[in-house]
């Protein structure tokens, strides 16, 4: 049954990436990137990843393709910019040969490679989040900590490139 | 359980998603099979028997919009954070609460930041 | 389950330090008056302060013992206090730069002091790390303060169109970066650099997913450090950005970047020197070799210390591709005098001034030295430097990188690594002949007009700092030589 499910999740997530890059509508693209997301979380449902699939549920299709939509909005693409460049279909095939000649070189490689100390035997006795969870806040504490640090970031930058008053409208008012 | 099992307790999400799938593919090709066809201009216009269209229904947004998804984005993976540390508490104890701690305060940092420089007014 | 140790959260003291100041200043700014907000600036320095003497001590604890922390992410080493104590100083040197600068480019947030703070926290973080997964977090957290920064003149269209193209750019290359870490951690089951070692030595020489894996990581910490071909994103984005701004990018994220790709590429891929070894020579010549010729046909001062840093980045790979003790030290003591002087002519290009805008093309320069005589000498001091000029300190600089090549059998490098220092010398020395050699014009519309000199106490304590270090350098280096000696990595 794996491999059924993998070919289905794996070639509908390629023909969802490669229209979500191609589709000439701004909005169908968005439609396109969230087939591509709930298939990618697919996969990680088979890998029986099932934290990691509802993370990239949540986080990537409930909020960041909104986030997507939003700056679709803003920038406000009329239909004559959405240019499809023909030139790049040169690119593409370039692109693609380059593809499967490392493709052939790692398909003629060994696949399996070393095994961490995670395999699915040992998260599946304790559960998904459990096993994140110990890991996360203890061995993993650090990097824990730096990602707060990192969003933190994220919020004062996004709030200073997108609200900052500009010298044109602080002359005008007591701010 | 062996790792190239599928996961058994999938079955009923995927006879869900089937039968939301079947649905909507359903009734469509009912209708389309049993409805009479007859378009016309006036028919195929957005608004049958409103007023004419004059231009694109997307438009620019205010900027404003774009800091709120941006805090949404941020503050939502702050709590997919919070949920293994939930799953865990009974296990970590007081250490695990003053990591979760430190890590919230960090973000109040930010909210404080957003709040004080009117980035949650909505004018 | 392990618990954080005392001893763990000793050793990220520095790192703490300086994240806690980055926190607090966004507190206070908006509890602070608009009239004192210089009062930030001077808190981000005491900051600094602090954590710099906190680095020294570890500096002087630490010779030949490193200790690892936070179960083997994360290590305490003289390595690390070396690089740290490096990017305290410039970050101090930027903040002083900044707070003159901000104000001349009406730009004169506090923010700029949290994310100088915040990004130097994750510059340490990435000089730290031992595992991946921590470097490339600390990359990430360093990277996201400055596509802020660079955007922070937000009503020039340069400075924003610099900021999205960092940024898409930028996290292209981090996903990238992100992809090689997860091919390697695919082959060899660790993230951690030990593990990775222990991985790759039981694995047939020539592994093809290994080798794409390190191909990968020389693209995206190449991308960092700005090595051609992953240097088109340098010229625009030095342009645009604010120059404070700038000189911290082209100074502290280039020595950052440097020294997580010396730790990941001596302590982790060691094993397959061989291979990453040859690609790292090709791209080493590629950089110095574009670097120095397009810089030639510059117009733009920053452009061309943009292509200047790209050269930089040429001689300092040389350090890397030795791959030996030597190497490693003449990379340290290479950045840490670039410093120096990248940032001392930074700091000359904030002071210029045409009209109500900044100098920035090297037209501006003409005849510096009839209208401010003191700032026309301290910019032929960077430029001779930058061209590795005795006795300034860019000749011990290039002088050791070079030793390091023959001492390896590089000869040939080195030789091609002479030849194009020497054609650097040719723009370098044109700065120094347009300030000199020619008359001010005077009149609206000719080269020149109504260009002054801004000095700020602050700005003259950063030019005094960075021309002081030029010349002590380079005539007394044998302190810095020892320091970087002391902590080189130790090599298996």
């Amino acid at each position: 049954m794996v491999p059924i499910f993998f070919a289905y999740f794996a070639l509908v997530s390629i023909v969802a990436g490669l229209l979500t890059v191609s589709l000439r509508n701004p909005v169908h693209c968005g439609i396109a990137l969230l087939a591509l997301l709930g298939h990618v979380a697919g996969l990680f449902v088979l890998l029986h990843a099932e934290f990691v699939a509802v993370v990239q549920i949540i986080i990537y299709a409930g909020a960041i393709l909104i986030l997507y939509l939003f700056v679709l909005m803003l920038l406000n693409l009329k239909t004559e910019e959405r240019y499809f460049h023909r030139r790049h279909a040169w690119y593409i095939t370039g692109v693609g040969a380059l593809t499967v000649e490392l493709l052939m070189v790692l398909l003629a490689s060994r696949f399996s490679g070393a095994k961490g100390p995670a395999t699915v035997a040992a998260v599946e006795e304790i559960g998904n989040s459990t096993a994140i969870g110990i890991l996360m806040f203890s061995d993993y504490l650090l990097p824990f900590e730096i990602v707060g640090v990192f969003l933190l970031g994220a919020i004062v930058g996004a709030i200073v490139l997108a609200k900052t008053p500009s010298p044109a409208d602080l002359s005008g008012d007591e701010r | 359980m062996t790792p190239d099992m599928v996961p058994a307790n999938y079955l009923p999400i995927v006879i869900f998603m089937v039968v939301a799938a079947g649905f909507g593919i359903v009734s469509i090709a009912a209708g389309y099979l049993v409805r009479p066809s007859n378009p016309y201009k006036a028919k195929l216009a957005p608004y049958e028997s409103g007023a004419p269209v004059f231009h694109d229904a997307r438009t620019n947004i205010p900027m404003r919009y774009y800091i709120i998804a941006m805090l949404f984005v941020i503050f939502d993976i702050e709590t997919v954070f919070i949920f293994p540390w939930a799953v865990i508490f009974n296990q970590l104890g007081l250490f695990g609460l003053i990591e979760m701690l430190l890590f919230i305060v960090i973000l109040l940092v930010g909210y404080f930041y957003a709040w004080k420089k009117e980035a949650l007014e909505w004018d | 389950m392990t618990i954080v140790s005392t001893a763990d959260l000793l050793a990220i003291l520095p790192e703490l330090l300086v994240m806690a100041g980055g926190c607090l200043v966004l507190v206070l700014d908006p509890l602070t008056a608009k009239d004192r907000k210089d009062w930030l600036a001077y808190f981000s320095l005491a900051v600094l302060g602090a954590a710099f003497v906190v680095g020294y001590w570890f500096m002087g604890a630490l010779t030949g013992s490193p200790r690892p922390a936070f179960s083997g992410l994360y290590v305490l080493d003289a390595y690390g206090a070396f690089w740290k104590l490096l990017l305290i100083l410039v970050s101090g040197l930027v903040i002083l730069l900044a707070k003159a600068h901000l104000k001349l480019e009406e730009i004169d947030l506090p923010e700029f002091y949290a994310f100088i703070l915040l990004s130097l926290s994750g510059m340490m973080v990435m000089v730290s790390g031992t595992d991946l997964l921590v470097i490339y977090l600390g990359l990430e957290l360093m990277s996201l303060s400055l596509y802020v920064m660079a955007g922070f003149k937000r009503y020039a269209p340069r400075s924003l169109e610099a900021a999205a193209k960092y940024f898409i750019l930028g996290s292209f290359s981090s996903g990238i970066l992100l992809y090689g870490i997860s091919l390697l951690f695919g082959r060899t089951g660790s993230t951690t650099l030990a593990g990775i070692r222990d991985g790759i030595a039981g694995l047939p020489p020539g592994d093809p997913i290994l080798l794409m894996a390190m191909g990968l990581l020389v693209v995206g910490f190449g991308f960092k450090v700005a090595a051609v071909p992953f240097h088109m994103w340098t010229p625009d984005v030095y342009e645009g950005s604010p120059t404070s701004v700038t000189a911290y990018m082209a100074v502290a994220s280039k020595a950052a970047s440097f020294a997580a790709f010396l730790r990941v590429f001596l302590e982790a891929l060691g094993g397959i020197k061989e291979s990453w070894r040859m690609l790292l020579v090709a791209v080493c010549i590629a950089t110095m070799v574009l670097g120095n010729v397009v810089a030639i046909v510059q117009t733009n001062i920053k452009r061309m210390l943009a292509y200047s840093s790209i050269a930089h980045a040429g001689y300092a790979l040389i350090g890397l591709v030795v791959a030996d003790a030597a190497g490693t030290a003449s990379v340290m003591l290479y950045l840490a005098i670039y410093a120096f002087m990248n940032l001392g002519a930074f700091a000359v290009v904030t002071m210029l001034r045409r009209g109500g805008l900044e100098g920035d093309e090297i037209d501006d320069f003409t005849g510096l030295a009839r209208r401010n005589k003191w700032a026309a000498l301290v910019m032929l001091l960077f430029m001779f430097s930058l061209a590795g000029i005795p006795p300034t300190a860019g000749f011990i600089a290039k002088f050791y990188i070079f030793m390091a090549a023959v001492g390896a059998n590089m000869t040939g490098l080195a030789v091609i690594a002479v030849v194009f220092a020497a054609i650097s010398a040719y723009f370098y020395l044109r700065v120094v002949m347009v300030m000199y050699m020619k008359e001010p014009g005077e009149t609206a519309g000719t080269p020149g007009y109504d260009v002054r000199v801004v000095a700020s106490p602050a700005a003259i304590a950063v030019l005094l700092v960075a021309a002081l270090g030029v010349l002590i350098l380079g005539v007394f280096p044998d302190p810095l030589i020892q320091a970087a000696q002391s902590a080189i990595l130790p090599l298996k």
